[in-house]
Order: structure tokens, then C-alpha cells, then sequence
């Protein structure tokens, strides 16, 4: 677990030595997440070359850190603790396999629907065989569904635990309704056996190393479009909403909008992580978005530090990299692992980890 | 050390012979632009009532503020003071009445936000700032400009706005901790904070919730003169305690008693009224 690791000794070291170092040691990760595509690429009996197994499974836990970010945008600057994100994953995910089904099965329909002996395709299958519509609904289908949801949960003025009920409510639907055949996106068994993406196979290792490159060039961007939010007038404009909306009306500020626009970027980003995650896990189902999956990307946040950048994704790769040795070395126990750490967190490390670390960097 | 001013000062009540706070030809000289006041008055409360659950909070309440006057409300716990600043702000609506600002703008179908846009400024009972932010950037915040989701995202200070905030944090004294957390601030330094806002939001008219309450003696004294310097220019509506400083400040009292007024002339008057001292003094 390279990952989680360096990003431990990131923090515990800028914590010590200033901004500088802890610049410093973002680029040393940024490098090593660079050259891992690379080192994939090299033949299998070198030293220094990377299994598919791990490239996957460090390519899924940064799909995992840029969800834990924009959760963090939401919850950690705005105070909307979302329990929904799952949803928003999912649909950039669905979105995706789509379009991978479309290029699997060629010029037929995708092999779920012949199975179900439908002889044409439901109209919002239309133009997915293009890659550019698909990247289009990637946005759209988290973005829509946050707009509309976040317009009249926030015209309503739904807050605290009123708006992450909702949201869990929300997520807990959309699986239900996904679980159905009818629905018309593989039932349980959601979308998998992909074959090509772009005319490459899915599974050569050109096209994995391109996908976890892609996924890092989208972690960075993410991480740099949190900070500039952060350091704008608007970041502040959300942590006054989160603080003391009131006061913030009878300041002249119109809180729908502020919320609107965060709610809306968080689930858009959402949902491109999840375009990045299918093709690379060869798999979406609707147990994406089981409201477990939604709690657990709150605890990633909480565990690491809302309110911060480095923290979210910092608890997103502690918490994985966990999951991924306990799940082989005591699979029953994890989900008590989990609670275990939530408990922990809530009642020791209010700030996460990074305030941890803070803390014992200034002493 | 605080500056104390001379107590002198202090003691007389505000005289305005040439009444230019009510503004009286109706020119609207002293109004800032875009208000209608044409005729001198910036709120006009009438006939408001409000209920909570069959208990009458406001009952026939009718009150006038003049441009650039400063107004003193006092009254004893449940006479409506705060409903009726709710009323004023858009957070309560009145079950019937009318609540005008200026001539033209109706505050009962205005929402919070349009009617702090439009110059309603208030500072609640309980000190609020942004506790996460520093005071200047809580400063920053409340001051006046476009305050659009989209504005927001491409703010950036310009010299004029920044010599503002300067400035206001010179007044409220607060210069030497303007990069502190304003979580970190005493209750007094908060309440200056709060005050600070509402001056660089520049609005016309300004409710103040108790606006002295855990202040120290010389900060009282000073934020009195604070208060004075800020009438004429802005109309004020001071809720308040504090005998001693509404004496010090307050050319013009009124008293409520359960939800309407029960008195309204100067401290002496009021403070001399049958009525006034029966309901003070319970007999």
C-alpha cells in the first residue's frame, strides 16, 4: 500500500516542517502516482513492474479519494453532510458502462437486454454508443438529479440530519430502482464483461495504465479547483453558511445559490469518479449505491478531516487500504473495524487525522 | 486602555432644533439614493399583529422611525421587541398589518435576503460573526457589493474596498487582531465585530438587539458615541436595557407593553408616565 502510506508521512512531515516540505512531499506522491502506469507497462519478470492487481486496486482507492473530496466540499466547507454521494458515483458510473456495453455487443443489444428478450433499445440508451454523449450524461445524470433535488431541498430550507436523511432516502431509491429489471440497466447484476473502450481492450495494459492516469490528472484537478474554491471569496461566503446562515441572509447573501452551486460540483464529481472507476474495476452494480457505501464516504471524510483538502483524502485511503487488508486477513470483521473507527474519530479526533497531526506538529 | 470620551458628552440627550433628522420639507436629502422617503419616514409600521399558537406576540403595533433618526425601544421581557425586529428583518410574517420601508418597499412580501439588500441592517441579541473566519474576512464579507453566487466567485478586494475595512476596524478597535479566528474573540470584542459589519454593509436602517449587553462601562460609553456619530446619516433602531445608555443616546423613546405601545416621547417623558412606571414597577 504505497498510497496511503506516503500520504501518512505527507501530512505527519508538513505538519512539521512547513509548507515548503509538505510541498515537496505532495510532488514525491504526485511522482510516484505518475510513474505506476508506467512501471505497469514494463514486462511482467522486471523488478519494478506493477501488477494489474495493484494498479486496479490504487486506481479505485483514487476514484475513492476524489468522492471523499467532494463530499468534503459539500460537508466539510457548506455543512451539507450528504449520505447520498453513493448516487452520484453510481450514475457517472451507469453513464460510463453504457457506453462500454454499447461497444461490447457491437451492433446487437447489449447481451442483459437479449437475455430479457427485448428487441429494442429504451429510449435513454439513445447515443450512448458515442463516447462524447456518454461523457456528456457522465456530468448530466448526477448533475440534473442534484439540481433538482438540491432546488427544492434547499427552497424548502431542509438542514443538518433532515437533509442527510433525505439524501440517504434518495440513494436507498435509486438502488431499489435500479435493482429492477424492468428499469433497463441489467437489474442486480448491473453491466459487466466489458470488452474495448475507444476500440482498446479494456483489459490490456496500455489502457489501464492510460485509465489510472487519467484518474490522478482528475484527483489533481479536483484538489486544485477545491483549493482555489477554498481560497476564493465563495469558500468563505460557505464556511459563513455553515457557521451561521442566518447572520449571512441579513448579510445580503442568498444561501440557495451558494448551496445549489457546491451541492451540484460535488455530485458532478462524483459522478466522474465513478466514470473512472467502472472501466477500471470491470463492474457497476446497484450495490454502488447502497446507503452503507454512502455512510462509509462520510466516514473517509470524517476520518481524515473535514474542512481540510489533504484530510478527505487522506481518511479515503486509510480507511480502503484497511478495508483491502482486512477484508483478506478477517473478512467478518470489517464492518466492526468500521464502526470501531467512527466511534474513535467521533469521540478522540473531532479534526480527523490531519488535526492530529496538526497538533502534534505545533507541540 | 480604551479611550473614554468625556462624560459630559455622555449625559445630554441628542437636540436637533433644526429637526434635519426627521427631515421634515421631504426632500430626502439625507436618504441615500434609491429610497423613496419622500416624506420623511424610512419605517412604517401599522396595525401589525402576530400569534404564535394563539398567543398575541404584536397586537395593533404602530410605529414610525424618521430618516436619520435614532430610536430608543424599550419595554420589559414579552412586549414584543424582538418579534417586532423579526417582523421588520422578513423572518416573521405579520398575520395583517402593513410594513412599509421607505414609501415604496413592502417588507412583508420582501424575503430576508431582498430586504437586507435593500438596507435593512440587524445585529441580533446574541452576538453572531462567522466564527471560522478572521475578522477582517467577516468584514469582508458583510461589506457592501454584489453579492451574487457567480460575483463571489471572482471577488477580489480593490484598494478602495480594503482602506474601508481598515478603516472600520480602526473605529470598532479591533485593528490589532484582525487575522484572529473571531471564535477567539471576547464577548465585547464580538459584539464590536458585529457592529463593525453592519457598517461596512452601509445600510439605512439598522436594528441593534441590545447591542451593549456584556460590555464594560467605558465600552458602553463608547459605543453610545458611535451610535450618535451614526445617526443622521443612517436611521437607527436600538432595542436596550440599559437605562443609562438609552439615556445617553435616544432623542426619541418608545415603550411597548405586550405587543403595543404603550408610550412614546423623550426619556423623561416616558420615564414619567402613569402608565410606563405601572407597568415597571408592577403596581
Amino acid at each position: 500500500m504505497t498510497m496511503p502510506l506516503n500520504q501518512t508521512l505527507l501530512a505527519r512531515a508538513s505538519a512539521k516542517l512547513g509548507p515548503q516540505a509538505s510541498m515537496a512531499i505532495g510532488l514525491l506522491v504526485l511522482a510516484v502516482l505518475l510513474a505506476m502506469p508506467l512501471l505497469h507497462l514494463l514486462p511482467a519478470d522486471n523488478a519494478l513492474h506493477v501488477s494489474a492487481y495493484t494498479l486496479t486496486l490504487v486506481g479505485k482507492i483514487l476514484c475513492y479519494c476524489i468522492v471523499a473530496l467532494a463530499l468534503d466540499l459539500a460537508w466539510g466547507y457548506a455543512g451539507l453532510l450528504s449520505l447520498g454521494h453513493g448516487l452520484f458515483f453510481a450514475l457517472g458510473g451507469y453513464a460510463m458502462g453504457m457506453y462500454l456495453m454499447r461497444e461490447a455487443a457491437g451492433d446487437g443489444l447489449p447481451a442483459f437486454m437479449s437475455f430479457l428478450a427485448w428487441t429494442e433499445l429504451p429510449w435513454y440508451w439513445y447515443g450512448t454508443d458515442s463516447f462524447l454523449w456518454a461523457m456528456c450524461l457522465v456530468v448530466l445524470a448526477p448533475g440534473l438529479l442534484a439540481l433538482v433535488f438540491g432546488f427544492f431541498a434547499f427552497r424548502s430550507r431542509i438542514k443538518g440530519v433532515y437533509f442527510s436523511i433525505m439524501t440517504q432516502a434518495l440513494t436507498f431509491a435509486g438502488m431499489l430502482l435500479f435493482f429492477r429489471n424492468e428499469t433497463g440497466f441489467g437489474g442486480n447484476n448491473g453491466f459487466t464483461n466489458f470488452r474495448t473502450i475507444l476500440g482498446f481492450d479494456i483489459t490490456a495494459a496500455h489502457t489501464r495504465a492510460t485509465l489510472f492516469f487519467a484518474t490522478v490528472v482528475l484527483l489533481v484537478a479536483s484538489l486544485y479547483l477545491g483549493w482555489r474554491l477554498a481560497r476564493s471569496k465563495f469558500g468563505r461566503v460557505l464556511t459563513a453558511l455553515r457557521d451561521a446562515e442566518n447572520r449571512l441572509m441579513f448579510c445580503g447573501y442568498d444561501p440557495r445559490g451558494y448551496k445549489l452551486f457546491i451541492w451540484v460540483l460535488s455530485a458532478v464529481l462524483c459522478g466522474l469518479a465513478g466514470a473512472l472507476y467502472v472501466p477500471q474495476v470491470g463492474i457497476i452494480n446497484p450495490s454502488e449505491m447502497s446507503p452503507t457505501n454512502s455512510i462509509e464516504a462520510a466516514v473517509w471524510v470524517a476520518l481524515g478531516g473535514r474542512g481540510t483538502l489533504i484530510g478527505p483524502l487522506l481518511g479515503a485511503g486509510l480507511v480502503n487500504g484497511m478495508k483491502s487488508w482486512f477484508t483478506v486477513a478477517f473478512p467478518e470483521y470489517w464492518l466492526f473495524a468500521l464502526g470501531f473507527l467512527f466511534i474513535v474519530v467521533t469521540l478522540f479526533l473531532p479534526k480527523g487525522v490531519i488535526g492530529l497531526l496538526r497538533k502534534k506538529g505545533e507541540q | 486602555m480604551r479611550a473614554t470620551p468625556a462624560p459630559e458628552i455622555m449625559l445630554e440627550p441628542a437636540y436637533d432644533p433644526a429637526g434635519r433628522g426627521r427631515d421634515p420639507i421631504g426632500t430626502s436629502t439625507l436618504a441615500h439614493k434609491g429610497l423613496n422617503v419622500r416624506h420623511g419616514t424610512i419605517l412604517t409600521l401599522e396595525d401589525i399583529n402576530v400569534s404564535f399558537d394563539g398567543f398575541k406576540a404584536l397586537t395593533n403595533l404602530t410605529l414610525y422611525i424618521g430618516v436619520g433618526e435614532l430610536r430608543c425601544i424599550i419595554g420589559p421581557n414579552g412586549a414584543g421587541k424582538t418579534t417586532m425586529m423579526d417582523v421588520i428583518t422578513g423572518k416573521t410574517r405579520p398575520d395583517n398589518g402593513v410594513a412599509y420601508f421607505g414609501e415604496t418597499l413592502d417588507l412583508t412580501k420582501m424575503s430576508e435576503v431582498q430586504i437586507a439588500q435593500s438596507g435593512i441592517g440587524r445585529k441580533f441579541q446574541k452576538p453572531t460573526v462567522f466564527e471560522a473566519l478572521s475578522v477582517f474576512e467577516n468584514l469582508e464579507l458583510a461589506q457592501k457589493t454584489n453579492k451574487s453566487v457567480w460575483a463571489s466567485l471572482r471577488a477580489k478586494l480593490t484598494g478602495e474596498q480594503r482602506d474601508r475595512i481598515d478603516e472600520v476596524l480602526q473605529t470598532i478597535k479591533l485593528d490589532s487582531s484582525r487575522s484572529r479566528p473571531a471564535g477567539l474573540l471576547s464577548h465585547g470584542q464580538k459584539q464590536f465585530l458585529e457592529i463593525g459589519m453592519l457598517l461596512v454593509q452601509d445600510p439605512q436602517l439598522l436594528l441593534l438587539d441590545e447591542p451593549v449587553a456584556g460590555m464594560t462601562d467605558a465600552e458602553t460609553e463608547f459605543t453610545a458615541e458611535l451610535f450618535k456619530s451614526l445617526a443622521r446619516k443612517h436611521s437607527l433602531m436600538v432595542v436596550e436595557h440599559d437605562m443609562g445608555f438609552v439615556g445617553s443616546i435616544a432623542d426619541h423613546v418608545t415603550v411597548l407593553h405586550q405587543g403595543s405601545v404603550l408610550a412614546e416621547g423623550s426619556l423623561e417623558q416616558v420615564q414619567n408616565d402613569e402608565r410606563v412606571i405601572e407597568v415597571y414597577l408592577g403596581r
